[in-house]
């Protein structure tokens, strides 16, 4: 069962900000979709192998090769701030 | 004294590869100016596709097999989902259940003999970018990026809490190192070539984690300090908290690392954009590639050559050291001719041998910075000067000069050995001989003055022999001449 705890935690790790409003207004339509799938969890799985990847394709490799990389400038080209070559980033502990 | 828990997280880059490990951006970014070496791939845009790396795969292998681990039937990249600079894509390419590898073990010398290290588990992940914060993380004000760092194959070996000092831990990542390298996956002399992340914990507190130790030798005094810092928090009867730490390394301390409310959930899911490996046939193959590794080759050290056990264990802990050490003592095996069993002699002590390759030229490359195979000092050279030695040609010390003079300008000993006077007596020493010569051969003195002619090339001779031949024979006759 979500709770509003349980959805400022999604909110937050999803980087949406949302108000008390919002968390009142969006925590019953979670938990109505949240049932939704309580209906997969009734189909017997036990004899079924877990699904990881849906084309079926395995062990595709690429040889260990160097091949040409992006000029510098064309790298950071669309980063809003630079210095002498370094994407300039925030500062986070 | 209260027990100590260690476990570590180590990080190894697979730093032989030639490319990154799902896209060909060159490894080839040390001393590069930075953001030169990435693509779409590693820069994490929209719609580009990464493959995997099948070299760097069997790199993984053969640290799991030389680890003792199983190799999995089948295994699998997820994506740990996280919010930070250094990931452009907003998650890293790693692994979660079904690793590469798991329930590895590594033996360990400690202070009480050896300790079997279990390791949890081995799996392959990409490396994030490079983050500078200039003045330090807790001064700067933003943080400089550099992606060429991003996308480099890692290898994330996982030991149980095994450990229970920090010492025991350096040892590990010693060997660790060592083996990497026996296996040429790994070259530990490059920066952020191993970074660790530990958890410690005493006896009676939560554990905390300590990360960004990424010197090798910063592990023991990281631990040293966190070990410190948590018994005297326990004698003030103070609960240790979980919590992540961060070593500061230029002031040897750990720094507590706030995180924001909540604990961090990383949401692993399979990524979608490589399919799933199945790699353990993959084994008999790789096992063809791995070399004898170090404890093997302490043994037959011991065996072949009769040396010590530390000086094996210390010569073997270098590969390069450990090759060198054979080629010295294998070309020095000569056949005796004439002789129905060919019997093996060696010019040149194994014992005599390591002992002047652990005791004195490790001490001297390391005093220099130098790698052995790197250093003008080649094997034949240092056959030369041990054989010398053993012929008593030259002192220990003499010798001990020439590796000197060679390791720092190059050369050849022979030439130095001359140049130096090496190999030769001083003029006063000869004549301390002379005159033991003189006083014990009366006889042959009398007939010298006899004017037998054939007395003083006996004289000359006695000398000679007493000196080893390494009076000047210029000064032989000269002194011989003076005191008759």
């Amino acid at each position: 069962m979500i709770d509003e705890e349980d959805l400022r935690q999604i909110a937050r790790l999803a980087k949406i900000e949302l108000n008390d409003e919002e968390v009142k207004e969006f925590s019953p339509q979670i938990r109505s979709i949240l049932a939704l799938f309580d209906e997969i969890d009734e189909v017997e799985t036990e004899d079924v192998e877990p699904t990881f990847h849906v084309f079926g394709l395995k062990n595709v490799f690429r040889e260990d090769a160097a091949s040409p990389s992006l000029a510098g400038e064309d790298a950071i080209k669309n980063a809003p701030k630079k210095e002498r070559g370094y994407i300039e980033g925030p500062k986070i502990m | 004294m209260n027990d100590i828990m260690i476990g570590l997280e180590v990080h190894v880059q697979l730093n032989k590869l030639k490319s990154k490990l799902f896209c060909g951006c060159s490894t080839d970014y040390q001393d590069e100016e930075p953001n030169t070496h990435t693509c779409p791939v590693c820069l994490g845009l929209p719609g580009a596709l990464p493959v995997i790396n099948k070299r760097a795969v069997e790199c993984g292998i053969k640290v799991a097999l030389a680890l003792n681990c199983e190799v999995l039937e089948q295994t699998l990249f997820y994506r740990k989902n996280y919010f930070y600079p250094d990931l452009p894509k907003g998650f890293q390419i790693s692994q979660y259940d079904f690793p590469l590898a798991v329930n590895g073990k590594m033996s360990v010398e400690t202070d009480r003999g050896e300790k079997i290290i279990r390791i949890n588990r081995v799996h392959m992940e990409e490396d994030p970018a490079r983050m500078i914060h200039e003045g330090g993380i807790e001064y700067s004000r933003h943080s400089l990026i550099d992606y060429n760092r991003s996308g480099m194959a890692l290898l994330e070996i996982v030991t149980e809490p095994d450990l229970k000092s920090p010492k025991e831990a350096r040892r590990f990542l010693d060997k660790l190192r060592s083996i990497l390298e026996y296996l040429d996956v790994f070259d530990g002399d490059l920066e952020g070539a191993m970074r660790v992340d530990s958890n410690i914990s005493l006896a009676g507190g939560d554990r905390a984690e300590v990360k960004n130790i990424s010197s090798h030798k910063g592990v023991e005094k990281a631990l040293s300090y966190e070990a410190t810092r948590q018994k005297n928090l326990l004698r003030r009867n103070i609960k240790i908290t979980q919590e992540t730490r961060h070593y500061d390394e230029e002031r040897g301390i750990t720094i507590s690392m706030r995180t924001k409310e909540g604990e961090e959930d990383y949401r692993y899911f399979p990524e979608p954009d490589l399919p799933p490996m199945s790699v353990k046939s993959w084994t008999e193959r790789l096992k063809d590639e791995i070399p004898e590794l170090p404890d093997a080759k302490i043994r037959r050290f011991v065996e072949e050559y009769g040396v010590k056990e530390n000086h094996a264990r210390s010569l073997t802990s270098d590969i390069e050291i450990a090759d060198y050490f054979e080629i010295v003592c294998k070309s020095s095996i000569c056949t005796i001719p004439h002789q129905k069993v060919v019997r093996m002699a060696r010019e040149i002590d194994p014992n005599m041998a390591a002992s002047w390759i652990v005791d004195v030229l490790k001490g001297e490359l390391n005093y220099r910075g130098m790698k052995i195979g790197r250093s003008p000092l080649t094997e034949d050279k240092t056959i030369k000067i041990l054989k010398d030695l053993s012929s008593g040609k030259i002192t220990e010390k003499n010798a001990v000069e020439i590796i000197r003079e060679i390791l720092d300008k190059g050369g050849d000993p022979e030439e130095i050995m001359r140049r130096r006077g090496f190999g030769r007596l001083d003029r006063s020493e000869t004549e301390i001989l002379v005159k033991k010569v003189i006083e014990g051969n009366p006889k042959v003195v009398e007939d010298y003055h006899k004017k037998k002619k054939r007395a003083l090339n006996f004289l000359v001779g006695r000398v000679m022999a007493l000196s080893k031949g390494k009076s000047d024979p210029k000064d032989v006759n000269e002194l011989l001449e003076k005191y008759l």
